[in-house]
């Protein structure tokens, strides 16, 4: 066993003659955020539909937990413990935001389609057991409030506490957040650097994308620098601050 | 009785028609919206479901002899077994599933269903006996046969059955979590492709439930799958595609008017009616007169 959660093994993906993603090997260790870093268009969202299933390489692996996973379907993807979150927010918005949270449990609850259809009665327990849990979940993100309000009228900061609870909700040991910070206030910044920190404490690696560098180098334990779908550095947030490449290619520019 | 007494006593009678029709077609709307939410695609085989249960029940009734309730559930669960195999069989092995392409599969298969109910039941039409009673109830001067409130029951119990399913169940809430939002959903480890299946299974048994409980009246044959369809298009249409409320006030709705038309035009007209009305919504108001014209503007069909 070794202490990385994930890892990328030479991965590769063109999209037609466009190179996304060159020949990248990198570690995610398990229990620290790590960051991923770099210009707009360095492959990062690629990165991440790739390690989710979302994209399948053009070569290379990924690997989590000694387990290869490139080719799987993002569901069994999801099901073996990664989670993410997305750039622009994915929620469902005319369902409640306890709902959204409900759907992100459903694949820890035992009722199983078929299950379900034969028992409904020991469904009805399942389903108030998948209710206390997701309204555990809503308390740590002090979203009670609005259990019952429907996802997409909140607040876009909310909605990606939302985002980020529901991600959670599946129990993950890996959680990929892409982007969190983007459109989000000073205040509400803060307070989702405090929730990554919260994420890291309950045992969750996570492993962030994200262009607010206050945020990175305060939060993260490592980070990966990349440009053009390549690596071009990585390291503790110190180290990547003094290192001269990172600074011509990224942060000088 | 008096020419006003007559006169209302036939608006009764109409609308009484009007109702059992409008039943069945928000049937057939509400299986046609719980496909078209989990895929985006209209299924065309839609009819052929239902002419599926209906002849089922005739044969497990009348020629086996089986009880009505027994029937009821073999039949519903033969329905619901051809619409798995066929979502598993036409619609899951498509490499590059597109609306258009999905669409001409399911035309496919509603053509083969009819050929091989064809084959199997023949060409005529086939009678079965009424759930209860076939002696038609006096209701001041009208009559309603029970069938007919066997059929408005039927249709109150589907419904209620639906909500509770969409809104109470874990796997009702993740098949609307995939509708609304797939990638979303994939994330949070619903299989789509499995939900897919599921409203296939869901929408064949809704389709034969509507096909058992009408042939009673209208008497099955293999030919009738078409126009119910159109029918229960014309109301989820209606009632706003994808938007199953909207579906069952539409069909009733749409069933009535058909009868009023047929009672005070002409009953040769009963189809054009109904397709006219379509054309209308289509014209005026495409969202569909319940369906919000934000939400269509979403999907893709």
């Amino acid at each position: 066993m070794t202490n990385n959660i994930l890892e990328l093994d030479h991965l590769r993906k063109n999209f037609g003659g466009v190179v996304a993603v060159s020949d990248l090997s990198l570690n995610i260790a398990k229990g620290a955020i790590s960051s991923l870093i770099g210009p707009n268009g360095a492959g990062k969202t690629t990165i991440f539909n790739l390690v989710t299933g979302f994209a399948q390489p053009s070569g290379g692996h990924i690997n989590f937990s000694d387990r290869r996973i490139n080719g799987m379907k993002p569901h069994a993807i999801a099901g073996i413990g990664i989670s993410r979150t997305f750039q622009n927010v994915q929620i469902f918005p005319n369902m409640s935001v306890l709902e959204n949270i409900m759907v992100g449990r459903y694949l820890r609850s035992r009722a199983g389609m078929l299950y379900s259809c034969i028992f409904p009665p020991i469904l009805r327990n399942e389903e108030k057991r998948i209710r206390e849990d997701a309204e555990k979940q809503l308390h740590f993100l002090e979203l009670e409030q609005y259990a019952d309000t429907p996802a997409g009228s909140l607040p876009l900061g909310n909605q990606r506490m939302l985002e980020i609870a529901r991600a959670l909700a599946l129990e993950p040991g890996l959680l990929l957040l892409d982007e969190p910070a983007s459109g989000l206030n000073a205040r509400e910044t803060i307070a989702m650097g405090e929730l990554i920190g919260k994420i890291k404490e309950m045992n969750v690696s996570v492993w962030l994308v994200e262009h607010d560098m206050d945020l990175v180098m305060d939060i993260s334990d490592y980070v990966a620098v990349i440009n053009f779908g390549g690596l071009i550095a990585q390291g503790t947030p110190a180290e990547i601050q003094r290192n001269p490449e990172v600074i011509s290619a990224y942060l000088g520019g | 009785m008096n020419p006003a007494e007559a006169n209302l006593v036939d608006l009764v009678q109409f609308f009484f028609m009007g109702i059992q029709r409008g039943c069945i077609y928000a049937m057939v709307a509400m299986g046609f919206n719980m496909i078209y939410n989990a895929t985006g695609i209209i299924n065309f085989a839609q009819g052929e479901f239902v002419v599926l249960g209906g002849l089922m029940m005739v044969s497990l009734t009348m020629a086996l002899h089986l009880p009505i309730v027994l029937a009821f559930i073999l039949t519903v669960l033969f329905v619901v077994v051809v619409g798995v195999l066929m979502e598993r069989l036409t619609i899951n092995p498509v490499k590059q599933p597109t609306v258009l392409r999905l669409i001409i599969i399911t035309i496919a298969v509603s053509i083969i269903t009819k050929g091989a109910a064809m084959m199997f039941w023949g060409k005529g039409s086939h009678y079965m006996n009424h759930f209860s009673s076939a002696e038609p109830l006096d209701f001041h001067g009208a009559t309603i046969l029970p069938q007919t409130l066997w059929i408005m029951g039927i249709l109150l119990l589907v419904v209620a059955a639906y909500v509770f399913f969409f809104n109470f169940t874990m796997t009702g809430k993740c098949m609307r979590a995939c509708s609304i939002n797939r990638d979303a959903a994939r994330l949070a480890g619903i299989d789509d492709r499995k939900m897919v299946m599921l409203s296939f299974a869901l929408s064949a048994g809704i389709g034969a439930v509507a096909g058992i409980i009408i042939t009673p009246v209208i008497q099955m044959d293999y030919t009738r799958g078409a126009m119910l369809g159109l029918k229960g298009f014309g109301a989820a249409v209606l009632g706003g595609l994808g938007n199953s409320t909207g579906a069952v006030a539409a069909g009733v709705l749409l069933g009535v008017l058909e009868a009023l038309g047929a009672g005070y035009i002409s009953s040769h007209y009963m189809d054009a009616i109904a397709l006219v009305i379509l054309l209308f919504v289509l014209f005026i108001r495409p969202s569909g007169i319940f369906g919000s014209s934000e939400a269509m503007r979403l999907k893709e069909f």
